[in-house]
């Protein structure tokens, strides 16, 4: 992930304090009088939010957001999507062209603090990996001693390859390029062992290959990118909102509940289902929404097993296993809070 | 009686000088250097040619509907641009207005087709163009955005494609091309005011890279409006681009002026021309003349220059290209799809470059030697 210039933030900083556009509360009234929610997505992602031929959005990021409209008006057509650069997602954020942000954008300490951002959650846990061709037989990264790597030029992932090889005290060649393409053209040529990337793009990376099936993404992991949404800080109602949307999408695949099977479950005995789907209790008035909202996420956007399978997992050609994203009682850490 | 000399008739030219064995000794085997060149050029034809045609043409797969029409057998997948053909066109632009687009495609070449009929006279030309340029984009603009005459709005975010890189230029041009005339003659003016105005402008802009006013007028701008007004990104990069390229224009068009000689000047004014007239009647059309390379120049500069917009996320036909190669469904085909966003930028920036030549021509008259 490319970090915003710290020129850029210091700027926005100030004029955000000088100016103090943006007051508490705003956001959700905002939405509720325009009748839809400004979502912020990435302008060309595999699997994280992209147009398809006829111009639909579709992705992780973008059933996000699909899924925080179905919350508030109980309908999840009620968004309108801007795609943004990189350089462009916070200030977009900050200056109110959007409500949330919802980009792969990873969750740092400086966006939380300084540059007045919340994170919901995480919607993907990603991280730096390795993609290398089956015929070198390394079954691990501590293999990839001598190793040439292919990286993109000038990010963050090029300084935790050096830092993760010097400390394990490996040696490598490192071959950068600008595009993902070249590097992908370059790992086929031979010209690399190695590719290396954040994990969710070395599956798209994959693809991209003549023969996809000669090559695999090694397990490990040597940075971390947690993924998630994003609002501006001022408006805790809808903070609220963004937030639990995500929570309740991974405690509906914790129970079972999947879109196809809502309305039965409402039939459950379970008195944690029976919460979720808004049968016992006023979940609903607590958030200032409708008492099934929960409900209505699931039915229609789904829980998170089945976003994560449609956009990117075994649903899509990009076959990303859960891993890290796996149920925090399958192994993995997606994990959420209790709805009581 | 003297014979009467009977000239012996013209020998034909030797062999060697004309039809097909001429016209290579003459063109490609004149000089040793000449044969080496050739040859060079010859084997590198050969070497690039065939792979080339294989992939572009013979191995090329044209018919299908999903990626697993395109094996990968070192053939190009003309499938993935038919595919998303409509959607490089339009962008998002509604399947069901895209009449609209085409409308006022048709209203255009309809109304402007008399300005390149050489047999209306100019002053009716004069005239249309005028008005061309005053209602045109009214039209254009209703029938694009909607919202009146119970058109459906359309907003401009979802416009894209070739349609908003036509959009971009053409607003870039005809607005950029007076105010560039305006800024020339601002510069040249005798009033200091009016001079260190234009001086300053131009100056500025073109001491900015349009990649930075594209990112300010995208980043920066928006932190210095009132909450929850929102200002048009299309509008705030067309503003952007606007001011750009004028002050590029404005040097051209400044160079056309001097090369009018003062002479010119002191004849208007002696036959009693005012400010406006003379530059109107007398200078204006010399000096545009003499820098329609230049305008031109600019305008294919212009044209290829929209494409940066896709760093503000706008979707011009370079970024609708490029989003469609992040859909899972059609990774890989990124070559195909920029050979042909190429092939199209190219098309129109030659048509550009051809459409000058033959202006040049028209206009002609002596000066040049």
């Amino acid at each position: 992930m490319i970090p915003i210039k710290t020129l850029t933030t210091a700027a926005t900083v100030l004029l955000l304090t000088t100016t103090g556009m943006v007051q508490a509360g705003v956001t959700l009234d905002g939405i509720k009088k325009n009748g839809f929610i400004k979502c912020g997505v990435s302008d060309g992602l595999p699997g994280f939010s992209y147009a398809d031929e006829k111009g639909n959005y579709n992705g992780i990021d973008v059933d996000v957001c699909r899924a925080v409209a179905a919350a508030v008006f109980g309908d999840a057509t009620k968004v309108k999507f801007t795609p943004l650069t990189a350089k462009e997602r916070l200030t977009a954020l900050q200056s109110g062209e959007i409500d949330v942000l919802s980009r792969n954008t990873t969750w740092t300490s400086s966006r939380d603090s300084a540059q007045g951002m919340n994170f919901t959650g995480i919607t993907y846990y990603d991280g730096q990996g390795f993609l290398v061709n089956k015929k070198l037989g390394v079954k691990n990264a501590k293999g990839l001693d001598g190793a040439t790597v292919c990286v993109q030029a000038g990010t963050t992932t090029e300084l935790n390859l050096s830092d993760y090889f010097r400390a394990n005290k490996m040696k490598y060649t490192p071959i950068s390029y600008d595009k993902s393409d070249e590097s992908a053209k370059s790992l086929e040529a031979g010209r690399c062992d190695v590719l290396t990337s954040d994990q969710s793009q070395l599956y798209a990376q994959r693809i991209k290959l003549a023969k996809p099936d000669d090559y695999i993404v090694l397990p490990d992991v040597i940075s971390k990118e947690p993924l998630g949404p994003v609002v501006r800080h001022g408006d805790d109602d809808w903070f609220d909102i963004v937030k639990w949307t995500l929570f309740v999408m991974v405690n509906a695949e914790e129970l079972g509940i999947t879109s196809k099977n809502v309305e039965e479950m409402k039939k459950s005995t379970n008195p944690d289902v029976k919460r979720l789907l808004g049968v016992e209790g006023d979940k609903g008035k607590d958030f200032g929404l409708a008492n099934d909202w929960m409900a209505v996420v699931i039915k229609q956007v789904g829980n998170y097993g089945e976003i994560f399978e449609r956009n990117v997992g075994k649903g899509s050609s990009l076959k990303i296993e859960r891993g890290l994203n796996a149920l925090w009682n399958q192994g993995g850490l997606q994990y959420a809070p209790p709805m009581r | 009686m003297a014979e009467a000399h009977i000239p012996h008739p013209d020998l034909p030219p030797p062999v060697s000088t004309i039809g097909v064995i001429g016209w290579l000794r003459r063109n490609l085997f004149s000089s040793p250097l000449n044969i080496v060149l050739t040859i060079l050029a010859v084997y590198l034809l050969y070497t690039a040619l065939p792979p080339l045609l294989r992939w572009v043409l013979w191995n090329a797969h044209w018919s299908g509907d999903n990626r697993a029409d395109c094996p990968a057998d070192g053939g190009a997948c003309w499938v993935f641009i038919r595919v998303h053909f409509e959607q490089f066109m339009y962008g998002f632009y509604p399947d069901d207005q895209r009449w609209r687009v085409k409308t006022a495609l048709v209203v255009l070449i309809l109304s402007a087709a008399p300005l390149f009929i050489r047999s209306v006279p100019g002053k009716i030309k004069m005239r249309l163009g005028l008005s061309l340029l005053a209602i045109y984009p009214v039209i254009a603009f209703v029938l694009f955005k909607g919202g009146l005459l119970g058109l459906a709005t359309v907003e401009t975010s979802k416009w894209g494609g070739l349609l908003l890189t036509l959009v971009i230029a053409g607003v870039g041009m005809t607005a950029a091309l007076p105010l560039g005339v305006l800024l020339a003659l601002g510069r040249r003016s005798q009033m200091p005011a009016i001079q260190t105005l234009c001086v300053t402008f131009i100056e500025f802009w073109r001491g900015v890279p349009l990649i930075t006013v594209l990112f300010m007028s995208s980043v920066m701008l928006p932190l210095f409006m009132p909450a929850g007004v929102s200002f048009d990104k299309l509008l705030r990069a067309l503003i952007g681009i606007t001011l750009f390229q004028a002050a590029y224009m404005a040097e051209v068009v400044r160079g056309g002026l001097q090369a009018i000689p003062k002479g010119q000047i002191e004849a208007a004014a002696a036959l009693g021309l005012g400010y406006w007239k003379t530059m109107g009647l007398i200078v204006l059309p010399q000096a545009l003349k003499l820098v329609i390379p230049g305008i031109v120049n600019t305008f294919i500069a212009l044209f290829k220059d929209t494409s940066l917009v896709l760093i503000i996320g706008l979707f011009d036909l370079m970024n609708i290209v490029h989003n469609a190669t992040t859909n899972p469904d059609w990774l890989g085909f990124s070559t195909e799809g920029y050979v042909f966003t190429a092939a199209v930028y190219w098309l129109f920036c030659f048509s550009m470059s051809r459409y000058s030549h033959s202006l040049e021509k028209r206009l002609h008259t002596g000066h040049k030697r």
